[in-house]
């Protein structure tokens, strides 16, 4: 019988490659709109619908992360849950930066009228460039070794 | 458990289960113990932890101190003859197979009620009851099998100890295999704690849509 930590890293391994990597996702933050780019299959056609709102939370971690995006449609708040590493999650954009002080923004769903709006983050901020620094190591790290896991096989499809 | 994406996106709840190494410490037959039977081992021990007849048990098919064994029977002499002391057997042995049974013991759930144990309705929460929302009702009012004498019916579903018992899932779907690391993934949930024994079987009888699946793979 393997030791916890042994298990953990066995189902960590199972998944590992099917978790999105780095460069396959934005630069984001909770308190971001983005708009998402969601695979949707009816019968045997396949179309990208587009889903636009406020990303207010992550939850849980590895394959199983999900990101809530709430939007307002006719008055009405609406919130969808995407698990961020589904293949049917084609794409996301960040269409405006929010500036958020906690990691879940539930108050937003009592927000009524104009305080509904985050405040835009102020850039030039120390810490916003270090993000943007980290994020960039990151991005060109996973991108490296997707080039290279490609370089391998000739038939990486991209 | 964990997730598995298909490449449609579909979601699938997964059990990844280390399966094997077995080792096969005894051959069983009609012959020397009246019915024919393997025995496999699995998961090395120190032998501290073992006894000294264990020990010398697995030793005898060329094997460190195994915790578990376990026997399966065999269809007679001629299929137990298949298999040799010492052999190992690993998640190969799987390959090719669609469907598994997993079988191993639950998880303890102590002393529960009817509710939870036979998924009885309880009582009503008002009209009158008092203290006995979660009761089963009626018993029966005795005579053994017509509802008059002295006694309850046997078999009569009662409050009792639930779990802890030995529980077989037919017809798992095997998701993938992992020959390399002895990992067997099979799709959705198997008895007991993460670390419980379980034992993986070829289906015995398949529910009627995998039956029908896994006829139609065999053709095509």
């Amino acid at each position: 019988m393997s030791q916890l930590k042994d298990r953990q890293a066995i189902l960590n391994s199972v998944v590992a490659d099917q978790l999105k990597k780095d460069h396959e996702l934005p630069m984001m933050s909770v308190g971001d709109t983005i708009d998402v780019h969601y695979r949707i299959i009816e019968g045997t056609k396949e179309r990208i619908q587009v889903f636009q709102g406020v990303y207010i939370a992550r939850n849980h971690s590895g394959i199983n992360e999900t990101i809530t995006v709430r939007r307002i449609v006719a008055n009405e708040g609406v919130e969808r849950i995407f698990p961020l590493h589904s293949p049917r999650l084609a794409k996301i954009e960040v269409v405006r930066r929010g500036d958020a002080r906690r990691a879940k923004l539930y108050y937003l769903r009592d927000r009524i009228g104009k305080s509904r709006r985050l405040r835009d983050q102020r850039r030039g901020l120390q810490h916003v460039e270090a993000w943007e620094a980290g994020h960039a190591d990151r991005v060109a790290a996973s991108k490296a070794g997707q080039d290279s896991a490609e370089a391998a096989p000739p038939t990486g499809d991209e | 458990m964990t997730r598995y994406f298909t490449e449609d996106g579909r979601n699938i709840p997964v059990t990844v289960i280390e399966a094997g190494p077995c080792v096969v410490t005894q051959v069983k037959t009609v012959e020397s113990d009246g019915y024919s039977a393997i025995q496999l081992g699995f998961d090395d021990v120190k032998p501290r932890r073992s006894t000294r007849s264990l020990i010398a048990h697995d030793a005898k098919a060329g094997s460190a101190p195994k915790r578990v064994h376990f026997e399966f029977r065999c269809d007679g002499d001629d299929e137990a003859a298949e298999y040799e002391v010492g052999q190992v057997l690993t998640v190969a042995a799987l390959e090719g197979l669609l469907y598994v049974d997993v079988a191993g013991t639950s998880k303890g759930k102590g002393f529960q009620g009817v509710m939870k144990r036979h998924h009885f309705r309880g009582l009503e929460a008002s009209h009158g009851v008092q203290r006995a929302h979660r009761s089963p009702g009626s018993i029966g009012g005795g005579g053994i099998n017509l509802g008059t004498g002295p006694k309850i019916k046997k078999g009569r579903r009662m409050a009792g100890h639930m779990g802890n018992e030995r529980v077989t899932v037919r017809s798992l779907d095997v998701v993938s295999i992992d020959t390399e690391r002895n990992l067997l993934i099979v799709k959705g949930p198997v008895p007991g704690p993460v670390t419980g024994i379980l034992q993986i079987k070829t289906p015995s009888r398949l529910y009627k849509p995998k039956a029908k699946a896994q006829a139609a793979a065999a053709k095509g």
